[in-house]
């Protein structure tokens, strides 16, 4: 076997030095009656050639957004990473390394947590951020725990227009807690009003901009409302190349950002591993979930970075803990944040600029089409359009003529009729031409 | 002709003098610092070209940005070489050993990355229609397949994003179950040695935790634990092969007390390499048990991270498992995505989409890569390796517990007792050795725990050159009064030791823009 | 003015009905570094043995418990800042909370000076 190093000679040599017969006297605790005398029904090893043909035959399998023209969003977008970002989250020194406790040799993954740390709170608007959560949903279910930590309130309202997904996970995350979550209804027009449920016992409103529909809006006066009954405003970002063009969360008075950070450096795979993000003022940096990185000095004085501020985590609070969670995204951070140093300012804003003009431009085409009409007034790179039958059944068929035509608004509601018709269409800055063209003229033989 | 412009091909006789360390850059030839990358943009350079945008009327309506970011402007080659810098001051398991106990340091093939990059799985978006994702699909139904086989349990939970977070999922199974019941439990029982996160899990899920002590062979107390049980108890979590490296023997028992009054058996599945192929624990009595497959399974560990812990689960908690889910049909494979059908008792969902995908791939090419006889050998040689270190050093570091340890070797600090070195001393002089330092300070139940995980991955003369190397410290800390040599390590570190306090005094989490 | 200290530590010093609370030298020694302190809120009323603060170093967080029953009139707030005052003066500038009394008697259960010496020497 290629990855296991000892001979049967020093095998035996070891198990003379330790002083026992055989291998399975090392194995004398496990009662005998559930010890397996027998190999596991599994095939025996394979070559790297075996191996690898197997998995390439997997993927062949599936239609790939890399080949068919893809407009699909809700939360997970395909943006083109440059390949530096690959080649450097490959280096053994960062794939390989542990978490970093021993910070005298673990200074490359914490001066780039430190970094991603700035990065997040610059792009959010907001004082700090933490080194990165699972993703967008657990962040978001950790922000209302937060919330509420920082409150000493129990109930957190949920837009009705915030991605389906995060609020079912925040749901189920509370469901056992003292904690409740009270959800509204989603609104294509965004019109929701807060201010019925919002009083002194709400500890926190979450929101999210762009919305699960598109639809960007400036939540300046809902933030004032919040803080008058001394709650905290929430803001969820689920596209952050939105950024780069719109009002950040931090310009609009959130208490709390939550974001998924996949757009930048993190490839699609299928919907994971990716990185979630909090950011939040810094009054609230002690009741905050997760890990984080400090600067500091060593004992010559020179500038380094430790993890910090540890005593709020579950090594240490253990049932006291902000949190159960004891790992960052590692290695997706580091590629959100080298993407992010590779795009600077000029290219953050740039790319969201195409981003938003390639929307725009999808927009006006589908739009065209007989019978297809856009229903958002605003939005970044993302829209839900109105087809005249049901959106499953319309992206079935674009499937099967080799197109990745957006998301049903029905597969995230399933049990919502309102929005049977609605499909979630994402341009990117991958968006080519020819894509375009096939799709709508795919569209118009299907409606 | 004489040449006679040629260089010196000698070393030039030097006095002994001491001649100054200082340059003037503050790098020391191949050790070369950076700045932060805020530190190095001018603005207008850039990383990564664009073509121009369409120009269009713009549809962000009074959301437009007007504020700058504050980001700076690198170029590529700038970003490489700062990134390269940067990882040139990370310890890795590819450059050296990592005895990490309880974190199963193992090497890393390079075949499971060139998978998980597979065009059609790397690059495929989680909402695609079901029809173009049956690949994708079926990989994740093979994994769960070889988990559920490796562990002898009917069913898998696959979207938990790590231990911590299988941990969560397996718990709230637990408490469904009862709720299912009508039943409405309040404690749980946790050895003191579990993991951290045990305890946090559990308060989580509304939970008291009622620490169960250790016997004097680091087994849980059996008649402690008895004493505890009752109708109000909700399970046991226990971490099998335990945090003191050994195997709870009396497993089998443990699981029929907990069953007898109703309960559930959670077992950390931490350790799970030490018994790959040579006991499953579907026998041994489990109800749950998460699998990290960034331990066990070697998807890389990042740097902390992503992780992936799928759960396996027993008939009595398998409907209560999170959605999605994979289920064969006849007309192929689709994903259970909400709570209802075959999922109506399912507790809900933990993560944004199916679960941690580039793991998955990953774990999947290593089992392959294995198979049942090379799963087998881990273990054997994982315990093996343990083992000879145990032996190598029990003369000299004392060994809390007596017999055979299974993945990861123990000792405690009482042979450095009046020595004026501690456990953190060791730990630190190790990295000016070459090594990453062992577990310290944990399982809490030992005094100045070091905690020694070899894995399979390390050959005999690693571990000869290890041991010789820890006998060497114990030996100078026990012998000499140059307890300074400690307390100075690490001399050759990129950083010395940092002041941890002044972090936590004063925090500084990001970068600040010059007032 | 003498000082009266519980098991877990804890000092009080009583003027009056009012009680001035604080963690020994001891404990900071034990400790470590303090980097944190979360003292209570001013009005919390609060039960002999309730949570009255967490004092936090770099590697652990610990409970301070209210020695004696009583509502809090006033928070070393200079702590938050400077929370090096437990190291470097436990029993003065390193206060964490003063509480007015509601039960006096309770008082009278804690140990004195020599009472804590004799006990923290058992305790290595």
């Amino acid at each position: 076997m290629r990855y296991m190093p000892h001979t049967a000679d020093e095998r035996q040599a070891m198990l003379e030095k330790i002083g026992v017969g055989s291998v399975d006297d090392l194995f004398i605790d496990i009662p005998e009656k559930a010890r397996l005398n027998e190999l596991l029904d599994l095939p025996l090893h394979a070559t790297e050639m075996d191996v690898d043909a197997s998995m390439q035959a997997y993927g062949a399998q599936n239609l790939s957004p890399s080949v068919a023209p893809s407009f699909l969003g809700a939360g997970a977008y395909r943006h083109h990473v440059p390949t530096v970002v690959d080649h450097l989250i490959q280096r053994s020194e960062f794939l390989t390394a542990y978490t970093p406790y021993q910070p005298e040799i673990s200074q490359g993954t914490l001066q780039a947590l430190f970094e991603f740390q700035s990065q997040v709170a610059l792009i959010t608007g907001m004082d700090v951020a933490n080194a990165s959560m699972y993703d967008g949903a657990t962040s978001c279910a950790e922000a209302v725990l937060m919330a509420c930590r920082v409150t000493r309130r129990k109930k957190a309202l949920l837009s009705g227009n915030l991605h389906p997904h995060y609020r079912e996970v925040t749901g189920t995350t509370v469901q056992f807690t003292d904690f409740s979550v009270t959800e509204f209804d989603p609104r294509l027009d965004g019109e929701e009003d807060f201010s019925v449920k919002l009083d002194k016992d709400i500890a926190c409103v979450v929101v999210q901009n762009p919305d699960f529909f598109g639809r960007l809006q400036d939540f300046t006066a809902l933030s004032e409302k919040c803080h008058e009954v001394g709650a905290l405003l929430v803001i969820v970002v689920t596209e952050v190349v939105s950024l780069g063009a719109v009002l950040s969360p931090g310009e609009m008075g959130a208490d709390i950002v939550v974001g998924e950070g996949q757009s930048i450096g993190v490839p699609l795979s299928f919907g994971g591993p990716y990185v979630g993000l909090l950011a939040t003022r810094q009054k609230y940096v002690r009741q905050m979930p997760g890990r984080l990185c400090g600067e500091t000095v060593d004992q010559e004085g020179k500038r380094g970075f430790v993890l910090t501020l540890s005593t709020r985590e579950q090594h240490i609070r253990r049932e006291k803990a902000t949190s159960n969670i004891c790992t960052n995204a590692g290695l997706c951070s580091l590629a959100f944040s080298i993407h992010m140093s590779l795009l600077g300012e000029t290219g953050f804003t740039k790319l969201a600029e195409i981003n938003h003009a390639e929307a725009v431009s999808l927009a006006e085409a589908l739009s065209a089409i007989d019978g297809v009409d856009v229903v958002n007034d605003t939005f970044f790179n993302e829209f839900t359009v109105t087809l005249p039958m049901p959106a499953e059944e319309v992206v079935e068929q674009l499937a099967a003529k080799g197109i990745l035509g957006g998301v049903p608004v029905s597969r995230l509601m399933p049990n919502n009729s309102e929005f049977k018709n609605h499909l979630l269409v994402a341009a990117t800055e991958t968006t080519r031409s020819d894509d375009v063209e096939r799709f709508v003229s795919a569209l118009k033989e299907i409606v | 002709m004489l040449n006679n412009v040629g260089r010196p091909t000698q070393p030039n006789a030097a006095s002994d003098a001491a001649i100054s360390q200082e340059t003037y850059t503050g790098n020391k030839a191949l050790n070369l610092e950076t700045p932060l990358i805020f530190e190095q943009g001018v603005p207008g350079r850039i990383g990564v070209d664009f073509k121009e945008p369409k120009k269009v009327k713009s549809k962000l309506g009074a959301l437009a940005k007007k504020s700058k970011i504050g980001l700076p402007d690198l170029s590529e080659p700038q970003v490489l070489r700062h990134y390269v810098r940067l990882s040139r001051q990370n310890y890795s398991i590819d450059a050296g050993f990592y005895p990490l106990g309880s974190c199963t340091m193992k090497h890393n093939p390079r075949i499971n990355e060139k998978a998980a990059r597979v065009t059609g799985l790397g690059d495929i978006h989680p909402l695609q229609p079901i029809s173009t994702v049956q690949g994708a699909l079926g990989l994740i139904d093979e994994l769960a397949h070889w988990l559920k086989t490796i562990t002898g349990m009917p069913a898998v939970a696959m979207s938990p994003a790590a231990g911590a977070h299988g941990e969560l999922c397996g718990v709230m199974a637990i408490r469904s179950a009862h709720a299912a019941k009508g039943e409405a439990r309040v404690r749980i029982l946790v050895p003191e040695s579990a993991h951290g996160t045990n305890p946090a899990t559990a308060a989580l899920c509304g939970y008291k935790v009622d620490a169960v002590p250790a016997r004097d062979d680091g087994r849980m107390d059996m008649e402690a634990f008895k004493a505890k049980l009752g109708p109000d108890v909700a399970g046991v979590m226990l971490t099998n092969p335990n945090t003191c490296g050994l195997f709870e023997k009396d497993v089998k028992e443990i699981a029929d007390l907990i069953h007898g009054v109703g309960g559930y058996f959670y077992c950390d599945g931490a350790n799970l390499n030490a018994i790959l192929g040579k006991t499953r624990p579907g026998d041994l009595g489990v109800d749950a048990m998460h699998i990290n497959l960034h331990k066990t399974f070697s998807t890389p560990h990042g740097g902390g991270g992503p992780g992936s812990g799928p759960v396996v689960l027993s008939d009595a908690l398998a409907p209560f498992a999170p959605v999605p889910f994979v289920v064969e049909g006849a007309e192929g494979f689709y994903l259970q995505e909400n709570v209802e059908g075959d999922a109506e008792s399912s507790f809900g969902r933990m993560k944004t989409y199916h679960g941690q995908m580039g793991m998955f791939i990953r774990a999947l090419a290593y089992m392959k890569s294995h198979g049942s006889d090379g799963l087998r050998q881990i273990a054997e040689d994982a315990v093996l390796n343990a083992n000879y270190i145990r032996v190598g050093l029990n003369d000299l570091l004392h060994a809390p517990f007596e017999g055979v340890c299974m993945h990861e070797a123990l000792f405690d600090d009482s042979t450095l007792k009046d020595t004026g070195v501690t456990t953190l001393d060791i730990a630190k002089a190790m990295i000016d050795e070459g090594y990453h330092p062992m577990t310290m300070y944990f399982p809490l139940v030992v005094h100045g725990a070091m905690l020694i995980e070899p894995t399979e991955s390390e050959s005999k003369d690693t571990l000869d050159m290890f041991i010789g190397s820890m006998r060497y410290l114990v030996e100078k800390a026990q012998s000499s009064n140059d307890a300074d040599f400690f307390l100075q390590a690490p001399i050759h570190a990129p950083r010395r030791r940092l002041d941890e306090t002044g972090a936590a005094r004063k925090p500084i989490l990001r970068w600040n823009a010059e007032a | 003015m003498s000082l009266k200290f519980t098991k877990d530590h804890e000092w009080i010093a009583i003027e009056g009905d009012v009680a001035t609370i604080g963690i020994s030298d001891y404990a900071q020694e034990q400790l470590g570094d303090v980097v944190f302190v979360e003292v209570p809120d001013v009005g919390a009323d609060l039960s002999k043995g309730d949570e009255l603060a967490v004092v936090e170093s770099v590697k652990a967080a610990s409970e301070v418990y209210a020695p004696v029953s009583g509502v809090v009139i006033e928070v070393n707030s200079e702590l938050e800042d400077a929370p090096s005052k437990v190291n470097e003066d436990a029993f003065g500038d390193g206060w964490f909370a003063k509480i007015r009394l509601t039960d006096v008697d309770e008082v009278a259960e804690l140990m004195d000076d020599d009472a804590y010496k004799t006990y923290i020497e058992g305790l290595s």
